[in-house]
């Protein structure tokens, strides 16, 4: 047809490329072979970079040929004028930049750079910093070339305030981006030491600035992670919860010479100091107030997992007992709302509803514990049940008693009632127990029961409503397995 | 080329060189069809044109006065043939008025002079005596040409048949060294640390004399849109390859009129973000509403219930604050309140859509101004053998009788030549085949202003601002400031583009407007005076109101014409070009339904040479027009442009800002965490 423009058919064109790929191969082949040639013979000559030079700049992920040329620039190094080895650095790191071009994230082009940057006689770090400007500015994502700024950044003592104004500006043009939040991380406490006397004076103030920046973060973008973890990380700063303090006069632990009588006794901490510690006024005004965006949001975004995770940990530290309905509620709401994390949340609760437990333990109730119908589905803070006799678990979802368990050395008496537990692990050398009940739950097999032998005051054991006690001879085997048991409820 | 060489059969005729009628051109052309393309005018691109400062200033000329009137002249036409005259008058732009408020005194220019001669004369080593006379001399024989220039008579000379060629013709005379001077007391200006800021009193005045001289760094388009980065012409431009003839810059910011005051309108994530004007309430509830938009038709129980109500009513039940309804509705959808809640929701779609592809704002704009689209499609439609000639037209149509179809036309200069599709610019169109058009008219306003409407960290914004009725009943004003690494003005100015669709003159329309936003001096000259805030507004230096009709949205039908006759309507109102290129894809539909549209242009390297043809033996594919093809004005002048802003680039005066490449964009990569 007329005026028609003639194009090579895509055979022709493929052919083509084929021919070119070929024809490259056999050379970058061939260079390949002369350059372990050379490096066999030990030659660390200029030619021997150029070899390399062309190999890397097609290909910057061959560890051994980065190898080669550092054993040739050290050699060289030894052999030249200082002008002479500036100049050939120099020239390495502009053959360095072209290679990120080819590909910004080659371990090998960045692990070059900061090698040869550090040997670099004069180096320019201004151009290294705003090298990784450029790159940061394609990816702000860009791993390696968050390595190498660092690794800048320390080198040139770029001063820490002005590090601070490049997340801010990093953040600024991005939120989520967590090399960035959490660069901010390592920045504030460098810029704003604590002083051992407790006066976070400036410190708060910059605490206040950053709980603004991060609330835009997340008033703006309620699902990105990045800003709530950077947040997290600052509440962490404010409140220092969930650190249990070590109980002197528990030292001693024999649970393995079974006879032996041990005396237990508890320090008698407070036990408001247990799971959090003493907020100052001026940290529970700004708790109370972050605690009041949070809701705030939760208004606008009730299905929101971050801010209902958040608030439950606000709550957590300002007063757990007075929040500890609300807590519960949205509990409840995080587990629908995300159900893949369904267990985590589970277990959480639990760690939390024990801790009220604990924290609303009289003194004098301390040798008989009730955790019936919470929920539970993980037992911890057993440590702190050292001296209980009388513990009842009944109603909750726990599939097991765990080894730590086996902490409960002054035990009695066992109510597990209505759980699902099928393993008995923790219930191993408790030297006074004496009474166990385990009706409704899932233990099956005989095994399952064999920790019970190590306790040798067990006299009273109650399986009733278990699978386990529909199998044939399970009364006399039971007689042979645990002959102390008298009652026996099957 | 004379005329008579043009050959007497082609498959395409198009009259006119706006953008539907250019891209129709290349998207023949590219597919084999034998294409001539003329246009009556001198320059490229009718209505969508671009001109440099004195360029505009013969366009003004040319429409103030009133042209011949038609001559129904009788046409040779063969038997069982009748003639169908066209419109030899174009009377698509009326109410032309200008204003210059910049002072015309020598003294400043000599300034400027100085200060110049210094920066110049510094780089060799000692000034000498002699050089320094020299270049004064230089100066005031060129001063005295510009003068002639303004003076009206000597351009409505100018804007002859030969305007074009004289166009450049003054410039031209000054010997290089002249703008060599120039150029460098550009930089110099630029590289100071912005005396505008720190102290206004000394900052340089520009006077009328030097926006004159410096008038080639103008270009001025009549028509002012933005490209949105998911609108038909940036995929059309992306698909046909013709991107590769054009550079581009982001739209840097979207900006507002509100509570008389200009805002930034948070749009993008990173801008709700910072924004200090908004609560973070607000910004959940702005985000929340845009994630929502996004993809609305997924949640039809939001806004069914307002499928018959406007989408202001919807906006009210949505929990957003007054100022967030106003972002929405007039920065962000840029819809009238009244339209139905459904439009509303999908102009808001597309501008989110078009967000984060190319930058911040989902806008682009072209290097050079919008008229150099239509002139890159012209260009594509050259190198696939179009044939171009401007200031030539078609005076009428030959009509078979029988078939009523148009089988030739008889062109200016008489000579008959065939086709089998003929497509026109409506423009060109006569009194008797319009009866039952029924057109709109577009106001349009530009001003050459001395600061931004918004001043910020950087001197080099490019700004959309919506300007809701200022008064009830009075338009929806659209403002476009273009900074001068756009290539649109000269450093130191803003250009400001006003478009409403009109409801009286221009001026009626837009004047109001331009009034609160900027400082009108009352004498040509005196200094920007405080505003009342202190704040200090833009001063206009030179403003010309002008309307435009538009035939946007009259139907083919309306017009009484052959079937095989395609008219291309003028430029709407809106600030995409998206109607344009419809409509060009829906001509060529008509023309070629079995071709496809605009395909990918091919690598040089994969075309065939016959080695027969001239062209096999061109030295490249983009160089290598086919030898038909006239070196058009245009390209010639674009080239010049080009070589001129290189000149600029090396010194450092554009492109501290990124051009963008429009292209397929992919995902980065995603690394880390």
């Amino acid at each position: 047809q007329h005026g028609r423009v003639k194009l090579k058919s895509t055979a022709q064109q493929e052919e083509e490329k084929r021919k070119e790929r070929e024809k490259k191969l056999k050379i970058y082949v061939t260079a390949r072979d002369a350059v372990f040639a050379k490096r066999k013979n030990g030659m660390l000559d200029d030619e021997a970079l150029l070899l390399t030079q062309q190999l890397l700049s097609s290909n910057p992920d061959v560890a051994t040929l980065w190898n080669y040329r550092r054993e040739i620039l050290l050699h060289l190094e030894t052999i030249r004028e200082e002008v002479d080895v500036q100049k050939m650095y120099e020239d390495e790191l502009s053959f360095l930049e072209s290679c990120l071009k080819v590909n910004p994230k080659s371990y090998g082009s960045w692990h070059h750079r900061g090698w040869v940057s550090a040997r670099l006689p004069r180096p320019d770090w201004t151009r290294e910093l705003g090298l990784c400007d450029r790159c940061l500015s394609l990816d702000d994502r860009n791993f390696h070339c968050w390595d190498y700024r660092r690794m800048v950044v320390k080198m040139s003592g770029v001063p820490v305030d002005q590090e601070l104004q490049f997340t801010d500006r990093l953040i600024g043009s991005n939120f989520s981006n967590y090399s960035s939040w959490h660069y901010r991380s390592t920045l504030l406490p460098l810029l704003h030491p604590e002083s051992p006397d407790h006066s976070h004076r400036v410190c708060e103030e910059q605490l206040l600035k950053e709980y603004e920046l991060v609330q835009n973060a997340f008033f703006t973008d309620p699902n990105d992670q990045s800003a709530w973890f950077y947040y997290r990380w600052l509440l962490g700063r404010g409140m220092y919860c969930y650190v249990v303090p070590p109980l002197p006069c528990l030292t001693v632990m024999c649970p393995y010479f079974p006879g032996r009588s041990v005396s237990w006794c508890r320090d008698s901490a407070t036990d408001q100091e247990l799971f959090r510690s003493e907020l100052s006024v001026e940290k529970t005004s700004v708790l109370q107030s972050e605690l009041q965006s949070c809701n705030q949001l939760l208004e606008l975004e009730p299905q929101n997992k971050w801010c209902l995770l958040t608030i439950i940990l606000l709550m957590r530290a300002l007063d757990p007992l007075g929040y500890e309905r609300e807590t519960l509620s949205h509990f409840q709401t995080l587990k629908e709302v995300d159900p893949m994390r369904g267990a985590y949340y589970g277990d959480l609760c639990s760690k939390f509803m024990i801790e009220n437990t604990i924290l609303k333990m009289e003194y004098a109730e301390v040798r008989v514990f009730s955790l019936s119908d919470k929920n539970l589905t993980t037992l911890c803070h057993l440590d702190q049940l050292l001296l209980v006799t009388h513990i009842n678990l009944s109603s909750n979802q726990l599939l097991r008693l765990p080894p730590q368990f086996a902490m409960l050395q002054c035990l009695e008496v066992l109510e597990a009632d209505n759980n699902a537990i099928e393993n008995l692990e923790g219930l191993y050398h408790l030297p006074k127990l004496e009474d166990v009940s385990l009706k409704n739950n899932k233990l099956s097999r005989l095994s399952d029961l064999q920790p019970l032998a190590s306790c040798p005051k067990l006299t009273r054991l109650d399986l009733r409503r278990n699978p386990v006690t529909q199998l044939v001879n399970i009364e006399s085997e039971l007689a042979e397995l645990l002959p102390s048991v008298t009652d026996l409820l099957l | 080329m004379a005329a008579d060489n043009l050959p007497s059969v082609f498959d395409v005729i198009i009259l006119g060189t706006g953008l539907s009628e250019s891209v129709i051109a290349a998207a023949c052309s590219r597919v084999g069809q034998r294409v001539l393309h003329v246009d009556r005018r001198s320059y490229y691109a009718g209505n969508w044109a671009s001109f440099t400062f004195n360029g505009l200033l013969s366009w003004i000329e040319e429409y103030k006065q009133a042209g011949p009137s038609d001559e129904a002249a009788q046409e040779k036409v063969e038997e069982g043939e009748e003639a169908l005259a066209l419109s030899s008058l174009d009377t698509s732009i009326t109410n032309v008025e200008v204003f210059c408020y910049a002072s015309e005194e020598p003294e400043e220019v000599e300034e400027g002079v100085k200060d110049g001669a210094a920066a110049a004369w510094s780089v060799p080593q000692t000034p000498d005596s002699e050089g320094e006379v020299e270049r004064c001399l230089l100066e005031s024989s060129s001063v005295e040409e510009e003068e002639a220039v303004l003076a009206g008579d000597e351009v409505a000379q100018a804007s002859g048949p030969d305007a074009g060629a004289e166009e450049t013709q003054p410039e031209g005379e000054v010997p290089p060294q002249a703008y060599e001077t120039q150029g460098e007391w550009q930089d110099e200006q630029q590289a100071s640390p912005s005396p505008a800021e720190s102290q206004p009193e000394p900052k340089k005045q520009i006077t009328y004399t030097k926006i004159v001289k410096e008038g080639r760094r103008f270009n001025i388009d009549l028509v002012s849109k933005l490209m949105y980065s998911r609108g038909s012409l940036v995929d059309l431009l992306i698909k046909s390859n013709v991107s590769r003839y054009a550079e581009f810059k982001n739209v840097t910011r979207i900006l507002t009129y509100r509570n008389g005051k200009v805002e930034q309108v948070p749009c993008s994530r990173a801008d709700v973000f910072g924004s200090k004007q908004l609560t973070v309430v607000e910004k959940r509830m702005l985000m929340k509403f845009l994630t929502f938009c996004l993809d609305f038709e997924q949640h039809p129980e939001e806004y069914q219930d307002f499928s018959v109500h406007s989408f202001w009513d919807f906006l009210l039940t949505k929990k957003l604050t007054e100022n967030l309804r106003h972002f929405i509705l007039h920065s962000i959808a840029m819809v009238t309140p009244d339209v139905c809640t459904v439009e509303g929701l999908r102009a808001t779609q597309h501008f989110l859509r078009c967000l984060g592809r190319y930058g911040n704002t989902p806008f682009l704009f072209p290097l050079y101004g919008l008229g150099e689209i239509p002139q890159c499609f012209c260009r594509m439609c050259a190198v696939f053998g179009g044939i171009y000639c401007l200031r030539q037209s078609v005076r009428c149509l030959v009509l078979d009788k029988e078939s009523g179809k148009c089988k030739a036309v008889i062109d200016s200069n008489g000579q008959r030549i065939s086709c089998s599709h003929f497509v026109v610019e409506d423009g060109y169109i006569g009194l008797d085949q319009r009866k039952n058009v029924d057109s709109r008219q577009i106001s349009r306003a530009v001003l050459i202003t001395d600061r931004s409407i918004l001043p910020s960290d950087s001197e080099q914004q490019i700004s959309l601002v919506t300007v809701p009725p200022v008064e009830p009943g009075s338009p929806v004003v659209r403002m476009v400031e273009l900074c001068s690494s756009t290539m649109t003005c000269m450093p130191g100015t803003y250009l400001v583009h006003l478009t409403c669709s009109s409801s009286g003159s221009a001026r009626e329309d837009l004047a109001p407007v331009v009034s609160r936003l900027f400082c009108i001096p009352v004498s040509p000259g005196e200094e920007s005076k405080e505003g009342e805030e202190g704040s200090e507004v833009p001063s206009v230096l030179w403003a010309l109101y002008f309307n435009m009709r538009d035939t946007s949205a009259v139907d083919r039908s309306s017009y009484d014409l052959p079937s095989n006759v395609h008219v291309c309507t003028s430029p709407d109102a809106a600030l995409g070009s998206d109607h344009a290129i419809k409509l060009a894809e829906a001509v060529f539909r008509q023309l070629l339904p079995e071709e496809e549209f605009c395909p990918p242009a091919p690598n040089p390297e994969d075309i065939i040479y016959d080695g027969e043809g001239p062209q096999g033996e061109g030295p490249g594919f983009e160089e290598a027009d086919p030898a038909e093809a006239l070196p058009s004005q245009g390209e010639v002048e674009s080239a010049e442009r080009q070589e001129e802003a290189e000149d600029a680039g090396e010194t450092g005066d554009v492109a501290k800002q990124e051009t963008v490449a429009v292209a397929e964009n992919e995902p980065r990569p995603a690394s880390e965490e």
